[in-house]
């Protein structure tokens, strides 16, 4: 493999503290070293800013639902769908990119990782034919689990043994990287058209409370040991007042510690923090509750989290939160698809405009670079437009923007329509901070690696990483006051480098790379009682056989498992 | 000593039932038996061990008759049809593996292809209701495990899916559902009375053309609003006493089929079925599907989607963007219009399907097919590669009519020499790039 020397960039690498100082990055073999040969290319990065590839700790990218929401939205494909130059395939959808779109668009970004949020597991193998189809980019997914009826079951009795064994073996079927939770009960109540709005309201007939499945699930995940944490989509999202329930979800994980091997300190990720920060009693007299939620999740050092951004586009929202794309659907009379999938979860979609002359989209715009800014931690907070929920991945650069300049976001603020409305609302107006380089390294690249276990190789640019560097063409010492000066300038990577190879030049794909699939084998005591449960519920109540369920080896070929032993836990 | 193969899915209907025992013979070259298969499931099965199979491409003389050739030679031509073509209608899929239909599409955008399945005969409709309205549905399995309330409607699954009755829909005892059939209220609405109707509670005879009418009749009693006497042949009372039943239900679903996509209203008739269904949910649960017939035609709209943002009939031969529109890019309006330079078939059989004067356009166009028997549009076609069976002698994943996916399994050795649909693309695609670079284009 091919040696490089990248020259003379600004570095910025939270993992070894460098801030914008001149360094130069020697790449071997597809790792970062410390020395290359004299024979290695040089990259002049001169002028340029360098950091390591950014990770999506919390995207829609693959699966049964995403694939939905492009086929049934043709007018998707209205806007930028085109083959552009370079190697690629032909390009389609704005808010649902096609996989090859998806994979090329996150590459020109500067990301070499994404994980895929919601995986139903009885669609695991859809899940993986579409991560399989993806270029460039690493990718896991994170199997649901929250509304599962061996987990009720168990954790109604507290199981925790059982709940671990169970999860652990949902893993290996399913090629999953942790466990993700959405509207915990409440989408099992929706199955009957109920749902929990409260973490204390009982899922219909299986007498739980999503109170109980949260912790449980919490307790389980650190009994295994995963790499992640527990991956929280709390209840009663996107309502007015809803910042109690958020906080009193975020309180379950009080006093317990993190366990495992992979430097990961949280035992809570809770994801798209935005849709969960809304204080008044309806839209009426709607106000941000990011202050009240940040002040507490800053004092917690048992938690992460991700803002889940409003961009202030036409989108598609998707979420397992199948109760809640009913609501949604009800408030905008667009289209709706749902799924309900048995024993496990369901899913629902509903395109949505987030018109910004409407106060109350413009408010939430300004809830999610609130908590952002509130973050006293960067490495616990992290940038995410739950793609595609409060918009496409693709408008990172714009939200980078926002949060980087406050002359750019106030500009943005004052020229909504209803300004007055959306400036008594929120606190944006007096929030001076401006994100640096340095801090957007933290909650792009060594935050999400971290959270997610991967800190040993992603994340950082220290020797002996994965060479996966991103180079933009920002002089940190002549950076951009402009807002679109700014998002240009992340929109397309002057290089981007995966495992050592150049991917993306100049904005243009060069090469696929060698895509990787990550999952997680944990390994278990053997468990009676469990496996018995399975052949059971695959027996009377499934619609697949069990032999039938797990996803076959050659749907990720190029797999990259990460062992745990749970057996001495 | 002849041995069992388990947990064997069936390659035939959208039902995709994953519980058949196949025995087979100790050399892996022949089927003996299949155990759980409906009749057509298992004449599926039968097909493979058929005396007088083809098993080397075949290439029509100028006198009519068919010459063997090799697989070389009909890849070579395959390619350079391909590669002439300004524009190929790619029509079929519904038989093979989404690992085939991926290589199948990066055939087509090289060479400007269109590749279309067979929704664009059946379930299109559904599809353009789903683009226009959403759709509120669920797995099979919600249905055996909650569904009080089944309403089938245009639909004959005692014929077109004879164990989806017994294993989703009508027999089973599931979690909530402990009681089977004594816990559901089954109803048929056709206008003829079919064997499905026989197995329901209650059959509701609308008058053909009618369905329209009655489904929005539905929604209208629904609200509680005045109705006409009778609508399409059905007396309000009865409207009004179905209404408020399923009102009741904990858990409803509706089954539709050609009955209701392929007559008077189509698209229409779905789209107002799918918005009972939502106003149903505002008293219940609710869910609707329709019941996919060919097999995995379910996966080539997941494998299209994906790929290109489309179900069906999507529009490659602009090479840097996809494009589908209903009546411009559906292989039917194509053939009718002449507007396709070749015809590459696979896995599905139009010569079947489609109408007359659109395969008298096909049948002047250069063609080739692929597909493991002989059959209605290998006859019209210059060349016929047979392959192998997937889901009997290679693997590869379908997507049953609620979209999950399921990975078939091989259970029998395809023929001597005979190639997999993936092997076979695979082959043409090499050939298409060796042609291409060497400027064919
Ligand atoms: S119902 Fe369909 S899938 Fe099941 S055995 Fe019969 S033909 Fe095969
Ligand atoms: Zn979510
Ligand atoms: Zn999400």
């Amino acid at each position: 493999m091919s040696e490089f020397i990248i020259k003379n960039g600004h570095v910025f690498d939270p993992v070894q503290g460098i801030k914008g100082d001149k360094k130069d990055i020697a790449v071997k073999d597809g790792k970062i070293i410390d020395k290359v040969g004299s024979g290695a290319k040089v990259i002049d990065a001169k002028d340029k800013t360098v950091m390591a590839g950014a990770l999506e700790v919390h995207a829609h990218v693959a699966g049964p639902k995403v694939n939905a929401g492009r086929w049934y939205r043709p007018e998707d494909k209205h806007f930028d769908s085109h083959k552009k130059p370079g190697i690629t395939r032909i390009e389609g959808g704005k808010s649902i990119p096609t996989v090859f779109k998806t994979g090329y668009e996150y590459a020109r970004l500067g990301f070499t990782f994404a994980m895929e949020a919601a995986m139903p597991p009885l669609y695991a193998r859809h899940v993986h034919e579409e991560i399989h189809d993806t270029p460039i980019i690493d990718e896991a997914a994170l199997p649901v689990f929250g509304n599962n009826w061996f987990i009720l079951e168990y954790l109604k009795n507290h199981e925790v043994e059982n709940t671990a064994a169970y999860i652990a073996w949902i893993l290996r079927q399913t090629k999953g990287y942790g466990v993700k939770c959405v509207n915990p009960g409440g989408t099992e109540a929706w199955a009957w058209g109920l749902n929990c709005l409260t973490i204390h309201d009982p899922v219909p007939y299986f007498e739980i409370t999503p109170a109980e499945i949260i912790k449980g699930l919490i307790e389980a995940n650190e009994y295994l040991g995963l790499p992640h944490s527990m991956h929280l989509h709390q209840n009663d999202l996107g309502n007015p007042g809803n910042y109690k329930t958020t906080i009193d979800s975020l309180r379950l994980a009080e006093g317990i510690k993190a366990t495992n091997n992979f430097g990961r300190e949280q035992v809570l990720h809770s994801t798209h923090l935005q849709f969960h920060s809304y204080k008044g009693t309806n839209w009426g007299d709607f106000e941000s509750g990011a202050k009240e939620v940040m002040d507490y999740v800053n004092k917690q050092k048992n938690l992460t989290i991700d803002t889940g951004n409003v961009t202030l586009d036409e989108t598609t929202t998707m979420t397992a939160d199948g109760p809640f794309e009913h609501h949604l659907h009800g408030l905008n009379h667009l289209k709706w698809f749902n799924v309900d999938v048995e024993l496990e979860t369901a899913a629902g979609i509903v395109p949505f405009i987030y018109d910004p002359n409407n106060a109350v989209f413009a408010s939430q715009w300004a809830v999610g670079l609130e908590i952002a800014l509130y973050a006293k931690d960067p490495m616990r907070c992290f940038i995410t437009t739950d793609h595609p929920n409060a918009g496409p991945f693709t408008r990172y650069p714009r939200v980078y923007s926002w949060l980087m300049s406050k002359k750019c976001r106030d500009e943005r603020l004052h020229s909504f329509k209803k300004a007055d409305k959306v400036i008594s609302a929120t606190n944006l107006a007096t929030l001076d901070r401006e994100i640096t380089l340095y801090e957007l390294a933290q909650m792009t690249r060594a935050g999400p690696a971290k959270c997610l276990g991967l800190s040993k190789d992603y994340g950082g640019l220290a020797a002996g990483m994965n060479a996966d560097i991103a180079i933009y063409n920002i002089n940190p010492d002549k950076f951009p006051s402009d807002g679109p000066e700014i998002e240009k300038a992340f929109a397309n990577v002057a290089y981007l480098f995966k495992d050592g190879k150049i991917c993306v030049e100049g904005g243009k794909v060069v090469d696929m790379g060698h895509k990787q699939t990550f999952w997680v084998d944990a390994k278990v005591n053997e468990n009676k009682q469990v496996m018995h449960d399975i052949r059971e519920k695959f027996l009377r109540y499934y619609s697949v056989n069990e032999n039938n369920y797990p996803v076959p080896e050659s749907y990720a070929p190029h797999q990259h498992i990460i062992g745990v032993d749970a057996t001495k836990a | 000593m002849p041995k069992e193969v388990t947990d064997v899915i069936c390659p035939f209907c959208g039902t995709l039932c994953d519980d058949l025992i196949v025995t087979v013979s100790d050399d892996n070259k022949t089927i003996l038996g299949v155990k759980n298969a409906c009749a057509i499931g298992a004449e599926k099965f039968n097909h493979q061990r058929q005396p007088g199979r083809v098993k080397r491409p075949r290439m029509r003389q100028a006198d009519g008759s068919y010459k063997e050739i090799t697989y070389d030679e009909a890849i070579d031509w395959t390619a350079n049809m391909l590669v002439k073509s300004r524009k190929t209608l790619m029509y079929g899929w519904a038989s093979t593996s989404c690992q085939a239909m991926s290589i199948g599409h990066e055939i087509a955008e090289k060479v400007g292809g269109i590749v279309d399945n067979c929704a664009t005969v059946c379930h299109g409709s559904s599809l353009i209701a789903i683009e226009d309205v959403g759709v509120p549905s669920c797995t099979l399995g919600e249905i055996k495990n909650r569904a009080d309330r089944v309403v089938f409607w245009g639909c004959n699954p005692a014929h077109a899916h004879p164990r989806h009755m017994s294993r989703y829909s009508i027999f089973p005892r599931g979690f909530f559902t402990v009681k089977g059939h004594k816990g559901r209220k089954i109803y048929c609405v056709d206008c003829r009375y079919t064997d499905t109707a026989k197995c329901a509670d209650e059959f509701i005879q609308v008058q053909q053309g009618f369905d329209y009418e009655l489904l929005n009749a539905f929604r209208t009693a629904a609200r509680g609003e005045a109705l006409p006497d009778t609508v399409g042949g059905v007396p309000k009372e009865k409207i009004y006493e179905i209404v408020e039943d399923l009102k009741t239900a904990r858990f409803g679903i509706i089954f539709f089929g050609m009955g209701l996509t392929h007559t008077m209203g189509r698209n229409h008739n779905i789209d107002i079925a799918i918005n009972l269904t939502r106003d149903m949910n505002d008293h219940t649960k609710f869910a609707i599907m329709a019941m996919r017939g060919h097999w995995n035609v379910t996966g080539s709209g997941q494998v299209l989607g994906w790929q290109y943002g489309f179900p069906y009939a999507v529009d490659l031969s602009r090479r840097d963007q996809a494009r589908h529109q209903t009546g411009e890019t559906t292989s039917v309006d194509l053939l009718n219009r002449s507007e396709v330079e070749a015809c590459f078939y696979i896995a599905t059989d139009p010569g079947a399907h489609f109408p007359v004067d659109a395969m008298i356009s096909s049948s002047r166009k250069p063609t080739v097919t692929i597909d493991p028997h002989i059959n209605c549009t290998t006859e019209i076609s210059d060349i016929h590669i047979p392959v192998a069976l997937v889901g009997v002698e290679v693997g590869g994943c379908a997507y049953r009519m609620d979209n999950v996916p399921i990975e078939t399994r091989k259970v029998v050795d395809p023929p001597e020499g005979v190639l997999t649909d993936e092997e076979l693309l695979t082959r043409i695609n090499h050939r298409v790039d060796e042609l291409m670079a060497k400027g064919g284009q």
